[in-house]
């Protein structure tokens, strides 16, 4: 790779990462205002998350005396970090995944249980029986929805691949040719049902109700989270952000791909801050009834019903899925053989 | 070695002060994985001694600190302080007073089992359900608040009847906030009982047997959800609960069995704030004319109480169970003894075995399942030399005699 070619990646990944830590912090402030309204309340305002950063930041940093503090301290790091790696190989708006060419969706399912991992490191290394068990959930809660994630992510790149093209993993291909122009109209109910199997996938990986036993308030009062504070806690607020904007991408790039550049002739200058728009806009949709909708209108789960419902319910309805899109590749071969 | 002796259980405390906990007491779980093994608590963490500020008051005083004991029950304590201080002194309350007494102890109730339902639902991590039951309690505050004049700590009962009468013009007030409560019960059973997530959690959690229900004391809606048909306003009537209808709800009168679980206990206090409407209804449509106080002088109602000689028990049923106050007067301006036993003292032991065996992710919703209120209930702390011990069966009853022996000198 050139040096130019290198400056305008860490141009480009600057920007990102900008935009990664505002649109994340912004999705929180939609999130609770929205909840706030379906609840009756009247919320805080939407830059709440941006003042509640600015005064954690001005906060004491406490280690507690029983912890480690090098794991407790690096695990917010990584969890940031990572959250914000995982945007760079996932298009945003019109932008394509900057790093495309070195990892694919298969890349993005492994780094997105990094962020979890550093969580679960951080419980462990607080010393407080809280964050232990709150560690266990986290860990019992990936293994149980990790399952589900990939039927979605290869049953849709399998799809994509049967439909002839090359690189179905890539990020590049799936966002270019959407699932649903691919596939006929057993496909198109296969292809509903992944999306519905990812959404409900969303408020795990986000640990928000009803999955969000890992830090669920009222039994261990905050969980992972319980001995975090000041500089810390910010980051890891800045990282749940980062990765409720992650998973609105890996949704929106998976299942709606389309960007308003591609309805609308438009100079280039406006056309990246409109699909950015456009991008966030279709984040928030996505969010609304994937995170925001589910949380308001259910109660907390138990982690052993989070286990059976993600590897009984999910997996099975998942596979049904999987199913329908196979038997939408392979139908018109069958067809074409018996005439 | 056995098999489970190898697994090293680990212990977790929540206490005194934890999100889980709307008021303070320790609790130690011995834990197995997410499962608890053995559950051990400590009250006394909000002991404010109040029965010994009463002891140098007049019972005219001593009613109004009572209001104080605990912020939901209000009338409770001074409905059963002032039974307790009428029997002794012999004062006839009037009967109208008794009225207006059932119905704020009703619309005390109905606030209390909402505030219970939205607090329970925050703890099933329902929060939506708790703005929305919290917001429907409003009502029943603000009629609460027309009618005495406070939010809490009403300062409505007073030895030998009540403060305020009841103006006809407020009748409708009263009669709008029922009809919106009975309207909007049944879409709160709904809301509670239908819905899956809430099924899932409360149904066959935190069960209290019927045997275990009475063996233990319990009282209130935690025994009733056990099937144990117990009410002080249909056993043991007082105020104006004679003249009314009232039976005790079990669960199996709703869904025709009785597991003696939360559900079970959810479907008792929400049947409960349909039954108190009915009553408060029956109470505007009976309620008598006549004085609403036995003596308006409070110095002559002083004067009564100082001659009044005897010892006497005021029972009433509190929210969450019978509240019993216990006074001796000795012809003195104050009381010579003064006990309080609140509704949850018989109820906490019911945790021991609600929460064995239980998850981790239930102990908020059992702890908060039998709607303990602690302020209520802490009457004594005992600290010597600042090191807070435990008092055995044994000491406590060689302390009782060693008191027998110097009063009997």
């Amino acid at each position: 790779m050139t040096p130019a070619g290198i400056a305008v990646l860490l141009g480009w990944g600057i920007f990102l990462s900008l935009f990664a830590l505002a649109g994340g912090l912004f999705l929180l402030g939609i999130d609770r205002k929205l909840a706030a309204h379906m609840q009756a309340r009247i919320g805080p305002p939407i830059r709440q998350p941006f003042i509640d950063i600015v005064k954690l930041l001005q906060k004491e940093n406490v280690v507690p005396e029983n912890a480690i503090s090098g794991i407790f301290n690096l695990a917010p790091v990584i969890a940031l970090a990572s959250s914000i790696l995982i945007l760079f190989y996932l298009p945003v708006g019109s932008i394509l995944p900057i790093l495309g060419m070195y990892g694919d969706l298969v890349l993005v399912m492994y780094l997105l249980t990094v962020p979890a991992l550093a969580m679960v490191a951080g419980g462990f290394a607080s010393g407080s029986p809280y964050a232990t068990v709150g560690a266990q959930r986290e860990m019992v809660t990936m293994i149980a929805y990790e399952f589900p994630l990939a039927i979605v992510v290869i049953g849709v790149a399998w799809r994509i691949g049967a439909a002839g093209l090359s690189s179905p993993f890539a990020l590049a291909t799936i966002a270019a040719t959407p699932i649903w122009t691919v596939v006929g109209p057993l496909g198109l109910i296969g292809a509903f049902i992944l999306l519905l199997v990812l959404a409900v996938v969303t408020p795990a990986e986000l640990s928000r109700i009803p999955f969000d036993t890992q830090e669920a308030e009222t039994e261990l009062a905050g969980g992972l989270l319980v001995e975090y504070s000041g500089r810390n806690l910010a980051m890891f607020y800045l990282a749940q952000g980062v990765k409720t904007l992650i998973l609105a991408a890996v949704i929106v790039a998976i299942f709606f791909p389309w960007n308003l550049s591609g309805f609308l002739a438009m100079p280039p200058w406006l056309a990246l801050p409109a699909d950015l728009l456009f991008f966030l806009a279709k984040a928030i949709v996505v969010l609304f009834f994937a995170v925001t909708l589910v949380r308001v209108g259910m109660a907390r789960f138990r982690i052993t019903q989070v286990v059976s419902i993600y590897w009984r319910s999910l997996s099975v309805i998942g596979l049904f899925g999987l199913i329908l899109l196979m038997a939408d590749a392979a139908l018109p071969a069958l067809v074409g053989v018996g005439s | 070695m056995a098999p489970d002796e190898k697994k090293a259980p680990y212990t977790v405390q929540i206490g005194p002060v934890h999100p889980a906990l709307k008021e303070p007491v320790m609790f130690t779980f011995e834990m197995d994985g997410e499962q608890v093994k053995t559950v051990d608590f400590a009250p006394g963490q909000t002991h404010r001694g109040i029965e010994w500020m009463g002891m140098r008051r007049n019972p005219v005083q001593i009613v109004h600190l009572t209001d104080r004991i605990c912020g939901i029950c209000g009338v409770v304590h001074t409905l059963s302080f002032s039974l307790a201080v009428e029997q002794i002194a012999e004062i006839q309350v009037p009967e109208r007073a008794d009225y207006i007494r059932s119905i704020l102890h009703e619309f005390e109730r109905i606030q209390s089992h909402l505030l219970w339902a939205g607090v329970a639902a925050h703890e099933l991590g329902f929060d939506s359900l708790l703005h929305l039951t919290w917001r429907v309690r409003e009502q029943a505050m603000d009629v609460i608040e027309n009618l005495t004049g406070n939010r809490v700590n009403y300062g409505i009962v007073q030895v030998g009847g009540v403060r305020r009468d009841i103006a006809p013009e407020q009748h409708p007030i009263i009669e709008t906030c029922l009809s919106t409560y009975e309207g909007l019960l049944e879409k709160l059973l709904n809301l509670f009982l239908e819905d899956r997530t809430i099924a899932m959690r409360c149904r066959d959690c935190g069960i209290l047997t019927r045997k275990d229900a009475i063996e233990l004391c319990t009282v209130g809606p935690t025994a009733r959800a056990s099937g144990v048909n117990v009410d002080l306003r249909q056993d043991y009537p007082y105020a104006a609960y004679g003249d009314l209808d009232v039976r005790a709800i079990l669960p199996e009168q709703y869904i025709g069995e009785t597991h003696g679980d939360v559900y079970d206990r959810i479907v008792v206090r929400l049947l409960e704030v349909g039954q108190s409407c009915q009553i408060i209804r029956q109470c505007l449509s009976e309620i008598p004319a006549g004085p609403i106080t036995a003596e308006e002088k409070l110095a002559k109602l002083l004067a009564i109480c100082k001659k009044a000689q005897g010892e006497a028990i005021g029972r009433v049923e509190a929210p969450r169970g019978e509240c019993l106050h216990y006074v001796r007067m000795d012809g003195k301006d104050s009381p010579t003894a003064w006990k309080v036993k609140a509704s949850s003292y018989s109820n906490l032991m019911s945790w021991i075995p609600m929460l064995k065996g239980e998850q981790i992710a239930d102990i908020p919703i059992i702890v908060a399942s039998i709607d303990p209120c602690l302020s209520c209930t802490d009457r004594v702390a005992v600290v010597q030399d600042g090191i807070r011990t435990i008092l055995t069966k044994e000491h406590l009853h060689r302390l009782s005699v060693e008191k027998t022996r110097r009063l009997q000198r």
